[in-house]
């Protein structure tokens, strides 16, 4: 009799220990694990961008640093080739100008991508369906040091820029064509 | 003659492949039958389970700990501490989680089974049962292999979960890492799809471990010796078959 205690106890225990880790596993861990509150409610906007980097379904979207909601889905626009965004706001955030101007910006140096809201001015506000126009696509930094790459290749060699700065830009020890075209520069 | 020995060995190997199968066929078919005695399999889950939970508990603990301070170390060198939540949680659902508490059961848990089986084998119990009409499948085999089944996903959440907390101990108490980042760069990271892959693992990993357990107890030489080498064998087997399996599902699920 004892011992089916001990047995029946220690087993329960152990499932119920079980299933709360899971639980907690399941809901608590992944941002876009099944919530219980009621944050999967809410209204959807969307917006184009040129280029959307690494951003994915569920990162956050903010205003001045706030969550105000989450991407919801990304698509491609098959006639104009921008990426179409879907956006959903929490509910309680009601009140954003529909002029309002959405960035893709980075957390960190090497964080994940979210969408950044500024406020408009206008006096009719962001509801189901409303399309954000005005958008800045993300700085893809690989782009950004190629042309910062291609800049100083134009600098150093003069005519022949675009033949030289592809080649290099691509070179697998970036210092050392940096190096290069910098030393001249104080000379002159 | 050294070539007829690898004939030899490959043979065996494809016929001790091939027994597993027919027998895990064999207990599949007994299963649903062993549900009717639940008892059988609640003290399956007590004897496989609940009390293989210190040492995973402690191990969860330490391999978190070790985690959190080894990805501290490299992190620090990008100035990237925060992302420490992300690295431990991430590594932990799905690689270490699964794959260590698999290797602590077949320790634990899966040498005792084939001892167990392996004994009763050689004291000619499974015989007896026979005998006396009692299919030793359904009332030995089946619940050992359902209990094992059932514990090892349990057993890896509470490893994980364990893990984690022993990450955020050596992370955010003595390694100064700021507690909301350390937590919300977890969320960000972490998606339902890597819970569900860890998940996956240690079924899949449950199903080898304790298949390999039974099977190797189930037919063990009857004597003393063979029950010994049987137990080896669980021990070996579990541990290649957990590290290739892993291999073959991280692949299948990246």
């Amino acid at each position: 009799m004892q011992s089916n205690r001990t047995l029946e106890l220690g087993t329960g225990l152990f499932v119920l220990l079980g299933f709360v880790a899971l639980f907690f596993l399941a809901t608590q861990l992944p941002s876009s694990g099944l919530k219980l509150s009621s944050e999967k409610r809410g209204f959807h906007v969307s917006a184009d961008f040129d280029n959307i980097g690494d951003l994915k379904v569920g990162s956050p979207v903010t205003m001045a640093g706030v969550s105000v909601g989450e991407v919801a889905a990304i698509r491609l626009d098959p006639k104009t080739y921008q990426a179409v965004v879907g956006l959903r706001i929490y509910p309680k955030y009601n009140e954003i100008p529909d002029d309002s101007f959405a960035s893709i910006q980075t957390q960190g140096l090497l964080g994940g991508k979210y969408i950044g809201l500024s406020p408009g001015g206008s006096e009719t506000f962001l509801k189901e369906g409303s399309h954000i126009d005005q958008t800045q696509s993300a700085i893809v930094l690989e782009s950004l040091i190629n042309k910062l790459f291609a800049s100083f290749a134009n600098k150093a060699g003069g005519g022949d820029s675009q033949s030289q700065a592809q080649p290099q830009s691509q070179s697998p020890s970036p210092s050392a064509p940096a190096a290069d075209p910098k030393k001249p520069e104080p000379k002159k | 003659m050294s070539n007829g020995r690898h004939h030899d060995i490959l043979l065996q190997g494809a016929r001790k492949f091939g027994s597993t199968a027919l027998f895990l066929v064999q207990l599949l078919i007994q299963c649903v039958p062993a549900f009717g005695r639940p008892r059988l399999i609640v003290y399956q889950v007590y004897n496989t389970g609940a009390r293989s939970l210190i040492i995973i508990m402690l191990a969860g603990l330490f391999v978190g700990m070790v985690l959190a301070l080894q990805g501290f170390n490299l992190l620090q060198r990008f100035g990237s501490e925060e992302s420490l939540g992300s690295a431990a949680a991430i590594g932990m659902l799905k690689e270490l989680g699964p794959v260590v508490t698999a290797l602590l059961f077949a320790g634990r848990a899966g040498t005792a089974l084939t001892s167990e089986i392996g004994l009763m084998r050689a004291t000619d119990q499974l015989v007896a049962m026979e005998i006396m009409a009692v299919n030793p499948l359904r009332y030995v085999a089946a619940p050992r292999f359902i209990g094992g089944l059932i514990a090892m996903p349990l057993l890896a959440a509470i490893f994980s979960v364990i893990g984690l907390y022993g990450a955020q101990l050596v992370g955010v108490q003595f390694l100064g890492v700021d507690q909301g980042a350390f937590w919300s760069q977890m969320q960000s990271a972490v998606s339902w799809h890597d819970v569900n892959q860890g998940f996956v693992k240690s079924l899949v990993f449950g199903l080898a471990c304790s298949l390999i357990a039974v099977n190797e107890g189930y037919h063990a030489e009857p004597t003393a010796a063979g029950v010994g080498l049987a137990t080896t064998r669980t021990v070996v087997a579990s541990s290649v078959l957990t590290l290739l399996l892993d291999y073959v599902l991280t692949a299948a699920f990246l």
